[in-house]
């Protein structure tokens, strides 16, 4: 994230001090640490509260959740596997955040990429397992991202609103998953729970060695990682970048906007898409309706709490990962409704969307004598 | 696992788990602080079948030496593995009740093989020979309590018109439909049952829709096969007409309108299963039964119900529970003329072809795809 600093030399030239220096030049990204981190703590406070009116100690709320997200080897599998899909389907909805469009259809784009991936293996059950993963991940992104390019394109050739578009789409696309599962693709041996067929053990692509944690997790990291170095280090998401600030002013500079957004909307389907091939490859081993678990909504949580970065979304998802986790031993331990863990979600939301009108105003953090 | 990170408090607990797993293995009797984990798909009140299961841990709370943790509203994903895993290892579980069907493969399979020392019971999967020997998989004949409803509700019908509303076509529920139907045909051979499908299993907004439009069609009594009857009973007993419920009493949902209903027995079989590991027998890997072993029974009957279909309901009733009466005794027509079940062919409690049930019988009015 770059920070509104004064360009170096009128830096230099009005404040020689050290200290100062260092503000100007970090002062942006301590706020972008700092004023999330707050409105964590003070979500986290006042969450507190709502428990302490229902009897239950806060002291003993926080010591749970530590635990059940962090404390232990096993809790961090825990965590970090909850995590794994949210970042993959977050940048669904961050990576068109960059060109000013709202895209909250990531589930959609999930289920798809599920069925794709799905599609694929079956289709090839001829060819070595190596073979099988890499066209899953292949259908997996392309039927993906073409899911989410689909909204794009309505956008872009027909007017109509994408938030409203991927919103639906997601329907049309639980709707298709349930049609295939139920009929053509439905593996006649599955009685009361309608699946396809599975994939085959030989074709699944297990865990991270050493962890329970499977591979959904290192993809999501290596794509946040390249979609901030896409947007941010590259021509591309620079004129992407451009487009979401002032879409006029990028087409009178001859951007062209309407490849910009195909493609960004491209990946952000492909993202999830993924997200949904790792789902049948590493966990369900088939496709069926459970795949519909609400990842691709979470992930629109993590992207607005994220700010839409690509890089805050892997330790924003590894939070709402650990929420998650330790949400079960709440209900466990405290006796708390399953019901607790969204209020604190929705806590922390309202929190971090507050939270924003402060940005810019920390005095101390501009650098000024 | 990881000890070395765990607090001194959890260690121990660790520590008993292991025992325990040991003990159980060795088949020996419950140690004094057993704990058993229970998971839920679905919220806990619900009025249906999470309440149900509910009820059943509950009836255990109340046994000495035992300690119950519940965890509800857990998806059927790898978070319900980690959900088992967290029991364990941070609870000390040596008896897991994940109580959803989807939880069965691959999720409890995974964690039957991880555990081999601790013990899995699951609600309504087929375990097979090839299944982990340490789970198992426990379910109920409920459409012996449904064809009692139906009894009560071919009596009590005016129109003659009955209605179901149901989830999705798959065998478990089909077999409830017909059930339903062959007993309202017992009281009046006219009866005809009108089937909506909704799709899923927990549709609010679908199941008032279908409840609402079977009513204006003329039905005058319902029934369902949903997760949460709740909204089928209100909007019914709302709109005049009476009711038949599924999963656990609704009576207090709708005193007058409730006639009977099919329940779950389980807090007659968990604590069965209990003093079964206590006595050092094993639990059968493949557990079923109905009103006969006691694990589902019927609802009291409502003051709308006469004496007349009471007789008649309590004597088929006393026929099943000694054993003595079969269901679907041929010759059964389809709604499509087509004969499922030839003259003189009985298909009784545990014939295996009523698992695969893919029929409406005759007087259903409706289609399975």
């Amino acid at each position: 994230m770059t920070s509104e600093v004064a360009d170096p030399v009128e830096a230099a030239a009005i404040s020689p001090a050290a200290d100062a220096g260092f503000l100007q030049r970090y002062g942006g990204t301590i706020e972008y640490l700092l004023i999330p981190g707050a409105a964590l703590v003070g979500a986290l406070g006042v969450f507190g509260i709502f428990v302490a009116v229902f009897g239950k100690s806060p002291l003993d709320l926080y010591f749970y959740m530590y635990q059940g997200a962090f404390g232990t080897w096993f809790s961090w599998q825990n965590t970090l596997t909850r995590a794994a899909p949210l970042i993959l389907t977050a940048l669904c909805t961050a990576l068109p955040a960059q060109l000013g469009m709202v895209i909250i259809g990531g589930e959609g784009a999930l289920l798809i990429g599920a069925l794709a991936a799905t599609g694929a293996a079956l289709a090839m059950q001829w060819a070595p397992p190596l073979v099988v993963q890499l066209a899953m991940a292949a259908a997996g992104m392309i039927g993906g991202g073409l899911w989410i390019a689909l909204s794009g394109g309505l956008r872009q050739y027909r007017g109509v609103n994408e938030t409203i578009s991927s919103l639906l789409l997601v329907y049309i696309g639980l709707a298709i998953l349930n049609h295939l599962v139920e009929g053509p693709m439905r593996d006649p041996a599955s009685l009361n729970k309608p699946s396809t067929r599975e994939i085959g053990a030989a074709n699944m692509i297990g865990s991270i060695p050493g962890t329970d944690v499977h591979w959904g997790l290192a993809f999501g990291i290596v794509a946040a990682i390249a979609s901030y170095i896409l947007i941010y280090h590259t021509v591309f998401g620079f004129a992407a970048r451009v487009a979401g600030g002032n879409i006029r002013a990028a087409r009178i500079v001859g951007l062209g906007v309407g490849k910009l957004i195909m493609t960004i909307c491209f990946l952000a389907g492909a993202s999830a898409g993924l997200a949904g091939m790792v789902e049948v490859a590493a966990v369900q081993g088939r496709t069926n309706a459970n795949l519909a678990a609400g990842y691709g909504f979470t992930g629109i949580l993590v992207a607005f709490l994220a700010r839409q970065n690509p890089l805050a979304i892997i330790p924003v998802a590894i939070l709402l990962g650990g929420i998650s986790a330790s949400g079960g031993l709440l209900q466990r331990r405290l006796g708390l409704p399953d019901a607790s863990v969204q209020v604190l979600q929705g806590i922390i939301f309202v929190f971090v969307l507050a939270s924003d009108a402060v940005y810019g105003r920390i005095g101390f953090l501009k650098g000024k004598s | 696992m990881d000890f070395g990170r765990i607090s001194r408090r959890h260690l121990l607990q660790g520590g008993a788990a292991l025992t325990l797993g040991t003990a159980l293995g060795a088949r020996s009797a419950l140690a004094a602080d057993t704990t058993i984990g229970f998971i839920y798909v679905g919220s806990r009140d619900d009025y249906g079948y999470n309440q149900a299961h509910a009820a059943g841990a509950a009836a255990l709370k109340k046994l000495p030496g035992l300690k119950v943790v519940e965890e509800e509203k857990v998806p059927e994903t790898d978070a319900v593995e980690k959900t088992m895993e967290s029991m364990i290892n941070l609870d000390g579980a040596t008896l897991l009740f994940p109580t959803s069907f989807g939880y069965y493969n691959p999720h409890m399979i995974k964690m039957a093989n991880k555990f081999p020392k601790l013990r899995f019971e699951h609600c309504g999967g087929l375990w097979s020979d090839k299944d982990p020997k340490n789970a198992g998989s426990y379910f109920g004949y409920i459409d012996e309590a449904q064809y009692i409803s139906g009894i009560v509700a071919g009596y009590s019908t005016k129109s003659g018109k009955l209605g179901f509303v149901a989830a999705k076509p798959i065998p478990q529920v089909l077999r409830n439909i017909n059930a339903f139907t062959l007993g309202a045909k017992l009281a009046n051979p006219k009866a005809t049952t009108q089937v909506i499908f909704t799709g899923d299993w927990s549709m609010p907004v679908k199941e008032a829709e279908a409840t609402n439009s079977l009513i204006d069609q003329g039905v005058d009594v319902l029934t369902c096969h949903v997760d949460g009857p709740k909204t089928m009973v209100e909007n019914a007993a709302r709109r005049g007409a009476m009711v038949c419920g599924y999963h656990v009493n609704q009576s207090p949902l709708a005193p007058k309108a409730y006639l009977t209903g099919a329940e779950w027995n389980w807090e007659a079989l968990y604590p069965k299963f209990v003093k079964m590991i206590a006595a050092g027998e094993s639990i059968p890997n493949f557990y079923r039964g109905g009103l006969k072993e006691e694990i589902v029974k019927v609802s009291p009957y409502g003051e709308a119900v006469s004496a007349e279909a009471r007789k008649a309901a309590d004597d088929i009733k006393a026929k099943l529970t000694a054993g003595t009466y079969t269901i679907f005794k041929g010759p059964i027509v389809d709604n499509k003329g087509k004969t499922v079940i030839a003259a003189g062919t009985d298909r009784a409690q545990k014939d295996p072809e009523l698992e695969k049930m893919d029929y409406l019988v005759e007087g259903v009015i409706g289609a399975t795809s």
